[in-house]
Protein backbone atom coordinates (compact mmCIF):
# COMPACT_ATOMS: atom_id res chain seq x y z
CA UNK A 1 0.00 0.00 0.00
CA UNK A 2 1.05 3.46 -0.55
CA UNK A 3 1.53 5.95 1.38
CA UNK A 4 -1.65 8.13 0.58
CA UNK A 5 -3.77 4.86 1.21
CA UNK A 6 -2.32 4.14 4.08
CA UNK A 7 -3.06 7.87 5.34
CA UNK A 8 -6.90 7.09 4.68
CA UNK A 9 -6.61 3.54 6.38
CA UNK A 10 -5.52 5.61 9.53
CA UNK A 11 -8.14 8.24 8.84
CA UNK A 12 -10.81 5.53 8.49
CA UNK A 13 -10.05 3.75 11.41
CA UNK A 14 -8.95 0.11 9.48
CA UNK A 15 -5.97 -0.20 11.29
CA UNK A 16 -3.96 2.08 14.08
CA UNK A 17 -0.88 3.36 13.96
CA UNK A 18 0.74 0.61 16.12
CA UNK A 19 -0.55 -2.08 14.03
CA UNK A 20 1.38 -0.44 11.00
CA UNK A 21 4.76 0.17 12.61
CA UNK A 22 4.72 -2.80 14.61
CA UNK A 23 4.03 -4.34 10.79
CA UNK A 24 6.79 -2.52 9.26
CA UNK A 25 8.76 -3.07 11.81
CA UNK A 26 8.71 -7.16 11.52
CA UNK A 27 9.10 -6.69 8.00
CA UNK A 28 12.78 -4.83 9.02
CA UNK A 29 13.78 -7.26 11.18
CA UNK A 30 12.42 -10.55 8.90
CA UNK A 31 14.40 -9.09 5.89
CA UNK A 32 17.73 -7.49 7.32
CA UNK A 33 19.42 -10.72 7.36
CA UNK A 34 19.22 -10.76 3.80
CA UNK A 35 18.94 -7.21 2.89
CA UNK A 36 21.16 -5.38 5.62
CA UNK A 37 19.22 -2.46 4.11
CA UNK A 38 19.85 -0.92 7.87
CA UNK A 39 21.97 0.83 10.48
CA UNK A 40 19.78 0.94 13.39
CA UNK A 41 15.91 0.05 14.37
CA UNK A 42 14.67 2.47 16.54
CA UNK A 43 11.48 -0.21 17.77
CA UNK A 44 10.47 1.22 21.24
CA UNK A 45 10.72 4.53 20.63
CA UNK A 46 8.83 4.10 17.28
CA UNK A 47 5.76 2.30 19.11
CA UNK A 48 5.61 5.01 21.59
CA UNK A 49 5.27 7.46 18.97
CA UNK A 50 2.80 5.18 16.78
CA UNK A 51 0.54 5.29 20.40
CA UNK A 52 0.63 8.93 20.53
CA UNK A 53 -0.28 9.34 16.77
CA UNK A 54 -2.99 6.64 17.52
CA UNK A 55 -4.76 9.40 19.91
CA UNK A 56 -4.30 12.26 18.03
CA UNK A 57 -5.90 9.95 15.32
CA UNK A 58 -8.79 9.48 17.63
CA UNK A 59 -9.30 13.18 18.12
CA UNK A 60 -9.36 13.65 13.87
CA UNK A 61 -6.03 15.67 15.51
CA UNK A 62 -2.35 15.72 14.41
CA UNK A 63 -0.54 16.41 10.72
CA UNK A 64 -0.64 14.97 7.36
CA UNK A 65 1.54 12.27 7.75
CA UNK A 66 0.19 11.45 11.74
CA UNK A 67 0.94 7.52 12.50
CA UNK A 68 2.74 6.80 9.12
CA UNK A 69 5.64 4.81 9.35
CA UNK A 70 9.51 6.53 7.79
CA UNK A 71 12.75 6.02 7.16
CA UNK A 72 15.46 7.90 8.05
CA UNK A 73 18.56 7.92 5.89
CA UNK A 74 21.57 7.32 8.28
CA UNK A 75 23.26 10.82 7.77
CA UNK A 76 20.10 12.95 8.96
CA UNK A 77 20.80 13.47 12.93
CA UNK A 78 18.46 11.92 15.02
CA UNK A 79 18.60 13.42 18.82
CA UNK A 80 19.42 10.67 21.22
CA UNK A 81 19.48 7.83 18.17
CA UNK A 82 23.20 6.83 17.05
CA UNK A 83 24.12 8.33 13.45
CA UNK A 84 26.50 6.77 11.92
CA UNK A 85 26.98 7.94 8.86
CA UNK A 86 27.80 4.48 7.31
CA UNK A 87 31.51 5.25 9.24
CA UNK A 88 33.31 3.89 11.47
CA UNK A 89 34.30 7.02 12.27
CA UNK A 90 30.54 7.96 13.48
CA UNK A 91 29.90 4.57 15.44
CA UNK A 92 29.19 5.63 18.59
CA UNK A 93 27.96 8.92 17.99
CA UNK A 94 24.58 9.78 19.39
CA UNK A 95 23.29 13.02 17.53
CA UNK A 96 22.48 15.83 20.41
CA UNK A 97 19.75 17.29 17.92
CA UNK A 98 17.41 16.38 14.98
CA UNK A 99 18.27 17.60 11.71
CA UNK A 100 15.72 19.93 10.45
CA UNK A 101 14.03 17.40 7.95
CA UNK A 102 13.65 14.81 11.38
CA UNK A 103 12.37 17.54 12.96
CA UNK A 104 10.16 18.51 10.31
CA UNK A 105 8.66 15.04 9.46
CA UNK A 106 8.29 14.21 12.80
CA UNK A 107 6.00 17.05 13.77
CA UNK A 108 4.06 16.01 10.50
CA UNK A 109 3.53 13.21 12.69
CA UNK A 110 5.55 10.57 11.02
CA UNK A 111 6.77 7.60 12.64
CA UNK A 112 10.18 7.21 12.49
CA UNK A 113 11.21 3.78 12.28
CA UNK A 114 14.97 3.65 12.17
CA UNK A 115 18.24 4.79 10.20
CA UNK A 116 19.03 2.98 6.69
CA UNK A 117 22.45 1.78 5.84
CA UNK A 118 24.36 4.01 2.93
CA UNK A 119 27.99 4.54 1.43
CA UNK A 120 30.38 5.92 4.09
CA UNK A 121 29.86 9.18 4.40
CA UNK A 122 27.50 9.17 0.98
CA UNK A 123 30.50 8.43 -1.00
CA UNK A 124 29.43 5.63 -3.19
CA UNK A 125 27.38 4.28 -5.91
CA UNK A 126 26.58 1.06 -4.86
CA UNK A 127 26.41 0.89 -1.23
CA UNK A 128 29.81 -1.51 -0.71
CA UNK A 129 31.68 1.53 1.23
CA UNK A 130 29.19 1.65 4.32
CA UNK A 131 31.04 0.42 7.21
CA UNK A 132 28.17 -2.01 8.05
CA UNK A 133 28.47 -3.77 5.07
CA UNK A 134 26.98 -3.53 1.79
CA UNK A 135 23.09 -2.98 1.03
CA UNK A 136 21.47 -6.05 -1.30
CA UNK A 137 19.03 -5.64 -4.11
CA UNK A 138 15.62 -6.50 -3.68
CA UNK A 139 15.48 -7.44 -6.80
CA UNK A 140 18.81 -9.78 -7.21
CA UNK A 141 20.52 -10.03 -3.76
CA UNK A 142 23.68 -10.97 -5.49
CA UNK A 143 23.37 -7.03 -6.94
CA UNK A 144 23.91 -3.91 -5.29
CA UNK A 145 21.40 -1.55 -4.48
CA UNK A 146 22.72 1.86 -5.79
CA UNK A 147 24.21 4.72 -3.71
CA UNK A 148 24.75 6.06 -1.52
CA UNK A 149 20.82 5.44 -0.20
CA UNK A 150 20.95 2.29 -0.99
CA UNK A 151 19.87 1.49 2.61
CA UNK A 152 16.89 4.15 1.82
CA UNK A 153 15.68 2.59 -1.88
CA UNK A 154 16.23 -1.27 -0.58
CA UNK A 155 14.08 -0.64 2.11
CA UNK A 156 11.21 0.84 0.24
CA UNK A 157 11.72 -1.70 -2.91
CA UNK A 158 11.25 -4.68 -0.15
CA UNK A 159 8.18 -2.45 1.59
CA UNK A 160 10.11 -2.68 4.58
CA UNK A 161 8.91 1.13 5.05
CA UNK A 162 6.88 3.21 2.95
CA UNK A 163 9.16 5.85 2.29
CA UNK A 164 12.52 6.82 3.45
CA UNK A 165 14.50 10.13 3.42
CA UNK A 166 17.95 10.16 0.97
CA UNK A 167 20.54 12.45 0.50
CA UNK A 168 22.00 13.38 -3.26
CA UNK A 169 25.05 14.37 -4.16
CA UNK A 170 26.20 13.28 -7.36
CA UNK A 171 22.88 10.76 -7.77
CA UNK A 172 22.62 9.07 -4.53
CA UNK A 173 18.69 9.32 -4.79
CA UNK A 174 17.95 9.14 -8.02
CA UNK A 175 20.69 6.30 -8.77
CA UNK A 176 19.60 4.37 -6.00
CA UNK A 177 15.70 4.61 -6.87
CA UNK A 178 16.17 3.60 -10.11
CA UNK A 179 18.32 0.05 -9.85
CA UNK A 180 15.81 -0.51 -7.10
CA UNK A 181 12.22 0.20 -9.01
CA UNK A 182 10.80 2.80 -6.91
CA UNK A 183 10.41 6.80 -7.05
CA UNK A 184 13.14 9.18 -6.02
CA UNK A 185 12.96 12.95 -5.61
CA UNK A 186 16.39 15.40 -5.60
CA UNK A 187 14.58 18.60 -5.04
CA UNK A 188 16.13 22.02 -6.10
CA UNK A 189 19.47 23.03 -4.20
CA UNK A 190 18.08 24.89 -1.06
CA UNK A 191 14.51 23.82 -1.21
CA UNK A 192 15.38 21.24 1.19
CA UNK A 193 17.22 21.97 4.66
CA UNK A 194 21.02 20.78 5.11
CA UNK A 195 20.49 21.45 8.72
CA UNK A 196 22.21 17.85 10.40
CA UNK A 197 22.94 16.34 7.27
CA UNK A 198 26.28 15.26 7.84
CA UNK A 199 28.14 17.34 5.53
CA UNK A 200 29.73 15.60 2.39
CA UNK A 201 29.93 18.21 -0.70
CA UNK A 202 27.91 21.27 0.96
CA UNK A 203 27.75 22.99 -2.35
CA UNK A 204 26.13 19.66 -4.07
CA UNK A 205 24.28 18.14 -0.97
CA UNK A 206 20.70 17.85 -1.10
CA UNK A 207 18.16 15.96 1.17
CA UNK A 208 15.05 14.19 -0.38
CA UNK A 209 12.67 11.03 -0.51
CA UNK A 210 12.13 7.97 -2.15
CA UNK A 211 9.22 6.37 -2.08
CA UNK A 212 6.68 4.04 -4.38
CA UNK A 213 5.07 6.40 -5.91
CA UNK A 214 5.37 10.25 -7.35
CA UNK A 215 2.02 11.51 -5.17
CA UNK A 216 3.87 9.76 -1.89
CA UNK A 217 6.88 11.63 -2.59
CA UNK A 218 5.06 14.99 -3.24
CA UNK A 219 3.57 13.95 0.25
CA UNK A 220 6.27 13.75 2.19
CA UNK A 221 8.17 16.55 0.30
CA UNK A 222 5.64 19.54 0.80
CA UNK A 223 6.35 18.25 4.82
CA UNK A 224 10.53 18.27 4.72
CA UNK A 225 10.94 21.71 1.96
CA UNK A 226 11.16 25.16 3.05
CA UNK A 227 13.15 27.94 4.71
CA UNK A 228 15.36 27.10 7.40
CA UNK A 229 17.63 30.05 8.96
CA UNK A 230 20.20 27.66 10.54
CA UNK A 231 20.80 26.54 6.72
CA UNK A 232 22.91 29.86 5.46
CA UNK A 233 22.02 28.14 1.59
CA UNK A 234 18.18 27.21 3.07
CA UNK A 235 15.90 29.31 -0.09
CA UNK A 236 13.75 31.18 1.32
CA UNK A 237 10.85 30.54 -0.87
CA UNK A 238 7.02 29.61 0.04
CA UNK A 239 6.97 25.69 -0.68
CA UNK A 240 4.12 25.18 -3.10
CA UNK A 241 1.02 22.63 -2.62
CA UNK A 242 2.98 19.56 -4.43
CA UNK A 243 0.37 17.25 -4.22
CA UNK A 244 -2.67 19.40 -5.70
CA UNK A 245 -0.94 20.13 -8.91
CA UNK A 246 0.04 15.89 -9.56
CA UNK A 247 -2.92 15.82 -11.98
CA UNK A 248 -1.93 18.71 -14.25
CA UNK A 249 -2.68 17.60 -17.23
CA UNK A 250 0.32 17.32 -19.58
CA UNK A 251 -1.07 18.82 -23.02
CA UNK A 252 1.98 20.59 -24.34
CA UNK A 253 4.45 19.93 -21.79
CA UNK A 254 7.88 20.28 -23.71
CA UNK A 255 10.25 17.50 -23.13
CA UNK A 256 13.45 18.10 -23.85
CA UNK A 257 15.55 14.66 -24.73
CA UNK A 258 19.25 15.11 -23.49
CA UNK A 259 21.11 14.15 -26.87
CA UNK A 260 24.49 13.37 -24.18
CA UNK A 261 22.49 10.55 -22.13
CA UNK A 262 21.42 8.62 -25.25
CA UNK A 263 25.38 8.39 -25.79
CA UNK A 264 27.43 4.83 -26.40
CA UNK A 265 27.96 4.10 -22.66
CA UNK A 266 23.90 3.30 -22.65
CA UNK A 267 22.85 -0.27 -22.56
CA UNK A 268 20.83 -1.00 -25.18
CA UNK A 269 17.93 -2.50 -23.44
CA UNK A 270 17.98 0.03 -21.26
CA UNK A 271 17.45 2.71 -23.66
CA UNK A 272 14.67 0.84 -25.09
CA UNK A 273 12.40 1.37 -21.79
CA UNK A 274 13.58 4.79 -21.37
CA UNK A 275 12.42 5.42 -25.07
CA UNK A 276 9.01 3.77 -24.37
CA UNK A 277 8.12 6.14 -21.66
CA UNK A 278 8.85 9.20 -23.96
CA UNK A 279 6.45 7.57 -26.09
CA UNK A 280 3.95 7.30 -23.83
CA UNK A 281 4.75 11.44 -22.82
CA UNK A 282 4.04 12.11 -26.63
CA UNK A 283 0.67 9.75 -26.70
CA UNK A 284 -0.24 12.00 -23.39
CA UNK A 285 0.08 15.39 -25.68
CA UNK A 286 3.91 16.19 -24.84
CA UNK A 287 5.82 16.92 -27.34
CA UNK A 288 9.48 15.85 -27.61
CA UNK A 289 12.72 17.43 -28.87
CA UNK A 290 16.39 16.84 -28.91
CA UNK A 291 18.34 19.21 -26.67
CA UNK A 292 22.31 19.34 -26.73
CA UNK A 293 23.80 20.30 -23.67
CA UNK A 294 27.77 20.00 -25.10
CA UNK A 295 29.93 20.39 -21.36
CA UNK A 296 27.80 17.79 -19.90
CA UNK A 297 30.04 15.22 -20.46
CA UNK A 298 32.29 17.08 -18.34
CA UNK A 299 30.42 16.88 -16.01
CA UNK A 300 31.49 13.87 -14.43
CA UNK A 301 35.37 15.08 -14.34
CA UNK A 302 34.12 18.33 -12.83
CA UNK A 303 32.57 17.16 -10.12
CA UNK A 304 35.24 15.31 -8.71
CA UNK A 305 37.66 17.89 -8.13
CA UNK A 306 34.60 20.24 -6.66
CA UNK A 307 33.45 17.03 -4.55
CA UNK A 308 36.37 16.13 -2.95
CA UNK A 309 37.68 19.27 -2.43
CA UNK A 310 34.74 20.22 -0.07
CA UNK A 311 34.64 16.52 1.47
CA UNK A 312 38.20 16.98 2.62
CA UNK A 313 37.50 20.45 3.80
CA UNK A 314 34.23 18.88 5.58
CA UNK A 315 35.98 16.08 7.06
CA UNK A 316 38.38 18.07 8.86
CA UNK A 317 35.93 18.28 11.54
CA UNK A 318 37.02 14.56 12.45
CA UNK A 319 39.69 14.79 14.94
CA UNK A 320 39.09 12.17 17.11
CA UNK A 321 39.15 15.48 19.71
CA UNK A 322 35.15 16.72 20.56
CA UNK A 323 33.40 13.16 18.90
CA UNK A 324 34.09 10.27 16.39
CA UNK A 325 36.48 7.48 16.67
CA UNK A 326 39.95 8.14 18.59
CA UNK A 327 43.03 5.80 18.18
CA UNK A 328 44.31 4.44 21.41
CA UNK A 329 46.90 5.44 23.42
CA UNK A 330 47.77 8.40 21.12
CA UNK A 331 52.01 9.74 21.45
CA UNK A 332 51.13 13.57 20.58
CA UNK A 333 48.22 15.62 18.79
CA UNK A 334 49.65 14.66 14.70
CA UNK A 335 49.36 10.95 16.10
CA UNK A 336 45.82 11.41 17.40
CA UNK A 337 44.83 13.06 14.25
CA UNK A 338 46.28 10.82 11.60
CA UNK A 339 45.35 7.14 13.63
CA UNK A 340 42.07 8.30 13.95
CA UNK A 341 41.06 9.72 10.79
CA UNK A 342 43.25 6.87 9.07
CA UNK A 343 41.55 4.13 11.21
CA UNK A 344 38.43 5.86 11.41
CA UNK A 345 37.57 6.39 7.94
CA UNK A 346 37.32 3.37 5.12
CA UNK A 347 39.10 3.21 1.86
CA UNK A 348 36.77 5.46 -0.29
CA UNK A 349 36.57 8.53 2.19
CA UNK A 350 40.54 8.59 2.39
CA UNK A 351 40.56 8.68 -1.78
CA UNK A 352 38.45 11.12 -1.89
CA UNK A 353 39.98 12.83 0.92
CA UNK A 354 42.78 12.98 -0.11
CA UNK A 355 41.91 13.96 -4.00
CA UNK A 356 40.04 17.04 -2.11
CA UNK A 357 43.41 18.11 -0.27
CA UNK A 358 45.62 17.36 -3.53
CA UNK A 359 43.52 20.16 -5.91
CA UNK A 360 43.21 22.53 -2.91
CA UNK A 361 46.89 21.95 -2.13
CA UNK A 362 49.54 25.29 -3.25
CA UNK A 363 49.82 25.79 -7.03
CA UNK A 364 47.32 23.44 -7.81
CA UNK A 365 44.25 25.31 -6.76
CA UNK A 366 44.01 27.44 -10.39
CA UNK A 367 44.80 23.80 -12.28
CA UNK A 368 41.64 22.10 -10.88
CA UNK A 369 39.34 23.34 -8.36
CA UNK A 370 38.65 26.92 -9.82
CA UNK A 371 39.02 25.24 -13.45
CA UNK A 372 36.17 22.85 -11.96
CA UNK A 373 34.21 25.96 -10.85
CA UNK A 374 34.19 27.53 -14.12
CA UNK A 375 33.30 24.30 -16.11
CA UNK A 376 30.61 24.15 -13.77
CA UNK A 377 29.32 26.95 -14.93
CA UNK A 378 29.48 26.12 -18.58
CA UNK A 379 27.46 22.98 -17.47
CA UNK A 380 24.55 25.59 -15.78
CA UNK A 381 24.62 27.59 -18.47
CA UNK A 382 24.10 24.55 -20.57
CA UNK A 383 21.04 23.92 -18.67
CA UNK A 384 19.75 27.10 -18.15
CA UNK A 385 19.47 27.44 -22.13
CA UNK A 386 18.10 24.07 -22.48
CA UNK A 387 14.99 25.41 -20.44
CA UNK A 388 14.35 28.31 -22.66
CA UNK A 389 13.16 25.40 -25.12
CA UNK A 390 11.58 22.55 -22.83
CA UNK A 391 9.88 22.34 -19.88
CA UNK A 392 11.77 19.80 -18.62
CA UNK A 393 14.59 17.50 -19.52
CA UNK A 394 14.49 13.32 -19.82
CA UNK A 395 16.76 10.36 -20.42
CA UNK A 396 18.08 7.49 -18.41
CA UNK A 397 18.66 7.88 -14.61
CA UNK A 398 21.53 5.26 -15.10
CA UNK A 399 23.65 3.53 -17.80
CA UNK A 400 22.91 -0.03 -16.96
CA UNK A 401 20.35 -2.07 -14.30
CA UNK A 402 22.10 -2.60 -11.17
CA UNK A 403 25.45 -4.60 -11.38
CA UNK A 404 27.30 -7.28 -9.09
CA UNK A 405 28.55 -6.38 -5.61
CA UNK A 406 31.96 -6.65 -6.09
CA UNK A 407 32.15 -5.64 -9.78
CA UNK A 408 33.06 -2.36 -10.04
CA UNK A 409 34.98 -2.35 -6.29
CA UNK A 410 38.39 -2.49 -7.95
CA UNK A 411 38.25 0.55 -10.41
CA UNK A 412 37.05 3.99 -8.59
CA UNK A 413 36.45 5.84 -12.18
CA UNK A 414 34.29 2.50 -13.20
CA UNK A 415 32.35 3.06 -10.46
CA UNK A 416 32.55 6.87 -10.61
CA UNK A 417 30.86 6.92 -14.08
CA UNK A 418 27.76 4.71 -12.61
CA UNK A 419 26.84 8.61 -11.96
CA UNK A 420 27.16 10.12 -15.02
CA UNK A 421 23.51 10.94 -16.15
CA UNK A 422 22.75 12.39 -13.04
CA UNK A 423 25.96 14.39 -11.46
CA UNK A 424 24.60 17.20 -14.17
CA UNK A 425 21.71 18.26 -12.20
CA UNK A 426 23.72 18.61 -8.97
CA UNK A 427 26.74 20.82 -10.70
CA UNK A 428 23.41 23.09 -11.87
CA UNK A 429 21.55 22.91 -8.72
CA UNK A 430 18.92 21.55 -10.56
CA UNK A 431 15.85 19.31 -8.98
CA UNK A 432 15.67 16.02 -10.67
CA UNK A 433 12.95 12.47 -10.39
CA UNK A 434 13.73 9.29 -11.24
CA UNK A 435 10.62 6.83 -12.15
CA UNK A 436 10.56 3.24 -12.42
CA UNK A 437 9.97 2.47 -16.35
CA UNK A 438 10.30 -1.34 -17.13
CA UNK A 439 12.66 -4.08 -16.97
CA UNK A 440 15.60 -5.55 -18.57
CA UNK A 441 16.30 -9.25 -17.59
CA UNK A 442 13.53 -8.71 -14.06
CA UNK A 443 16.02 -5.92 -13.02
CA UNK A 444 14.17 -1.87 -12.92
CA UNK A 445 15.24 0.54 -15.26
CA UNK A 446 14.96 4.43 -14.23
CA UNK A 447 13.72 7.38 -16.54
CA UNK A 448 15.17 10.62 -15.19
CA UNK A 449 13.44 13.30 -15.11
CA UNK A 450 15.16 17.07 -14.53
CA UNK A 451 13.72 20.30 -14.47
CA UNK A 452 14.44 24.30 -13.95
CA UNK A 453 15.40 25.30 -10.61
CA UNK A 454 12.26 24.71 -8.22
CA UNK A 455 9.91 22.58 -10.40
CA UNK A 456 9.92 20.10 -8.32
CA UNK A 457 5.95 20.70 -8.78
CA UNK A 458 6.03 20.06 -12.35
CA UNK A 459 8.46 16.54 -12.31
CA UNK A 460 6.01 15.14 -9.64
CA UNK A 461 3.18 16.14 -11.99
CA UNK A 462 4.85 14.57 -14.75
CA UNK A 463 6.03 11.52 -12.72
CA UNK A 464 2.58 11.16 -11.58
CA UNK A 465 0.76 10.89 -14.73
CA UNK A 466 3.12 8.63 -15.76
CA UNK A 467 2.11 6.67 -13.29
CA UNK A 468 -1.16 6.61 -14.10
CA UNK A 469 -0.61 5.64 -17.13
CA UNK A 470 1.65 2.81 -16.40
CA UNK A 471 2.34 0.11 -13.41
CA UNK A 472 5.85 -0.27 -13.24
CA UNK A 473 5.79 1.47 -9.94
CA UNK A 474 3.35 -0.99 -8.76
CA UNK A 475 5.32 -4.33 -9.11
CA UNK A 476 6.96 -5.79 -6.21
CA UNK A 477 10.21 -8.40 -6.01
CA UNK A 478 8.61 -11.60 -5.50
CA UNK A 479 10.35 -12.37 -1.91
CA UNK A 480 8.93 -8.96 -0.69
CA UNK A 481 5.11 -9.55 -2.26
CA UNK B 1 49.76 12.46 -14.81
CA UNK B 2 51.61 9.93 -12.23
CA UNK B 3 52.08 10.30 -8.41
CA UNK B 4 54.86 9.08 -6.59
CA UNK B 5 54.88 7.22 -3.64
CA UNK B 6 56.43 10.60 -2.08
CA UNK B 7 53.60 12.43 -3.49
CA UNK B 8 51.14 10.11 -1.95
CA UNK B 9 52.59 10.22 1.36
CA UNK B 10 52.84 13.82 1.30
CA UNK B 11 49.37 14.27 0.63
CA UNK B 12 48.65 11.62 3.50
CA UNK B 13 49.97 13.90 5.36
CA UNK B 14 48.11 17.14 4.72
CA UNK B 15 45.16 15.05 5.04
CA UNK B 16 46.36 14.12 8.43
CA UNK B 17 45.24 10.46 7.76
CA UNK B 18 47.93 7.81 8.86
CA UNK B 19 48.10 5.21 5.80
CA UNK B 20 49.37 1.57 6.19
CA UNK B 21 52.32 0.68 3.33
CA UNK B 22 50.20 -2.00 1.70
CA UNK B 23 47.84 1.23 1.03
CA UNK B 24 50.37 3.35 -0.52
CA UNK B 25 50.09 2.02 -3.59
CA UNK B 26 46.58 1.60 -3.91
CA UNK B 27 46.20 5.07 -3.55
CA UNK B 28 49.38 5.95 -5.62
CA UNK B 29 47.28 4.22 -8.57
CA UNK B 30 44.17 5.36 -8.06
CA UNK B 31 44.84 8.73 -7.67
CA UNK B 32 47.11 9.08 -10.40
CA UNK B 33 44.29 7.70 -12.75
CA UNK B 34 41.55 10.23 -11.16
CA UNK B 35 44.19 13.00 -11.90
CA UNK B 36 43.73 11.91 -15.59
CA UNK B 37 40.28 11.42 -15.57
CA UNK B 38 39.63 15.08 -14.16
CA UNK B 39 42.63 16.25 -16.65
CA UNK B 40 39.64 16.49 -19.64
CA UNK B 41 38.50 19.53 -18.17
CA UNK B 42 41.47 21.04 -19.69
CA UNK B 43 39.22 20.54 -23.10
CA UNK B 44 36.75 22.96 -21.64
CA UNK B 45 37.68 26.65 -23.18
CA UNK B 46 36.90 28.70 -20.14
CA UNK B 47 39.04 32.18 -20.75
CA UNK B 48 35.87 34.33 -19.95
CA UNK B 49 34.14 32.43 -17.64
CA UNK B 50 33.61 33.40 -13.93
CA UNK B 51 33.69 30.65 -11.46
CA UNK B 52 30.62 29.04 -10.50
CA UNK B 53 30.13 31.00 -6.43
CA UNK B 54 26.77 29.09 -6.01
CA UNK B 55 24.74 26.70 -7.82
CA UNK B 56 21.39 29.04 -8.09
CA UNK B 57 21.94 32.13 -10.00
CA UNK B 58 22.12 35.47 -8.42
CA UNK B 59 21.78 33.70 -4.99
CA UNK B 60 25.12 34.50 -2.38
CA UNK B 61 25.25 33.16 0.99
CA UNK B 62 22.89 34.89 3.63
CA UNK B 63 24.37 36.45 6.89
CA UNK B 64 22.62 36.74 10.19
CA UNK B 65 22.72 39.01 12.87
CA UNK B 66 25.60 38.57 15.31
CA UNK B 67 23.85 37.78 18.32
CA UNK B 68 23.84 35.00 20.21
CA UNK B 69 21.30 32.58 19.28
CA UNK B 70 22.79 28.99 21.46
CA UNK B 71 21.92 28.08 24.77
CA UNK B 72 25.11 26.23 26.76
CA UNK B 73 24.62 22.71 25.56
CA UNK B 74 28.02 21.27 26.56
CA UNK B 75 27.37 18.74 28.35
CA UNK B 76 25.38 16.74 26.06
CA UNK B 77 27.87 18.03 23.30
CA UNK B 78 30.51 16.59 24.80
CA UNK B 79 28.43 13.39 26.05
CA UNK B 80 30.56 12.46 22.24
CA UNK B 81 34.02 13.43 23.29
CA UNK B 82 36.66 10.51 23.78
CA UNK B 83 37.90 12.12 26.64
CA UNK B 84 36.93 15.01 28.53
CA UNK B 85 37.69 16.21 32.06
CA UNK B 86 36.11 19.83 33.90
CA UNK B 87 34.62 20.20 30.73
CA UNK B 88 37.25 20.57 28.76
CA UNK B 89 38.62 18.15 25.63
CA UNK B 90 41.73 16.12 26.91
CA UNK B 91 44.28 15.79 24.37
CA UNK B 92 48.04 14.65 24.44
CA UNK B 93 50.08 17.14 26.14
CA UNK B 94 51.06 20.10 23.03
CA UNK B 95 53.32 21.93 24.68
CA UNK B 96 56.31 20.57 26.59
Amino acid sequence: MTLAQLAKGLRARDFSSVELVRGFLDRIEAHQPVLNAMISVTREPALAAAQAADQDLARDAGGPLTGLPIVHKDLFCTEGVRTTCGSRMLDNFVSPYDATVVAKLKSAGAVALGKSNMDEFAMGSSNETSFYGPVRNPWNTDLVPGGSSGGSAAAVAARLAPAATATDTGGSIRQPAALCGVTGVKPTYGRVSRYGMVAFASSLDQGGVIATTSEDAALVLREMAGFDPNDSTSVDIPVPDYVATLNEPLAGLRIGLLKEFFDKGLDRENEERVREALRVYQRLGATLREVSLPNLPLSVPAYYVVAPAECSSNLARFDGVRYGHRCKDPRDLMDLYKRSRGEGFGAEVKRRIMTGTYVLSAGYYDAYYLKAQKVRQLIAADFARAFKEVDVLMGPTTPTPAFAIGAKTEDPITMYLNDIYTIGANLAGLPGVSVPCGFVDGLPVGLQIVGPHFAEGKLLNAAHIYQRETDWHTRVPERFA
Amino acid sequence: MALTREQIENIAHLARLQLQSTELPVYQRSLSAIFDFVGELDRADTANVTPMAHPLPGLSQRLRADVVTETDRHEINQANAPQVAAGLYLVPKVIE
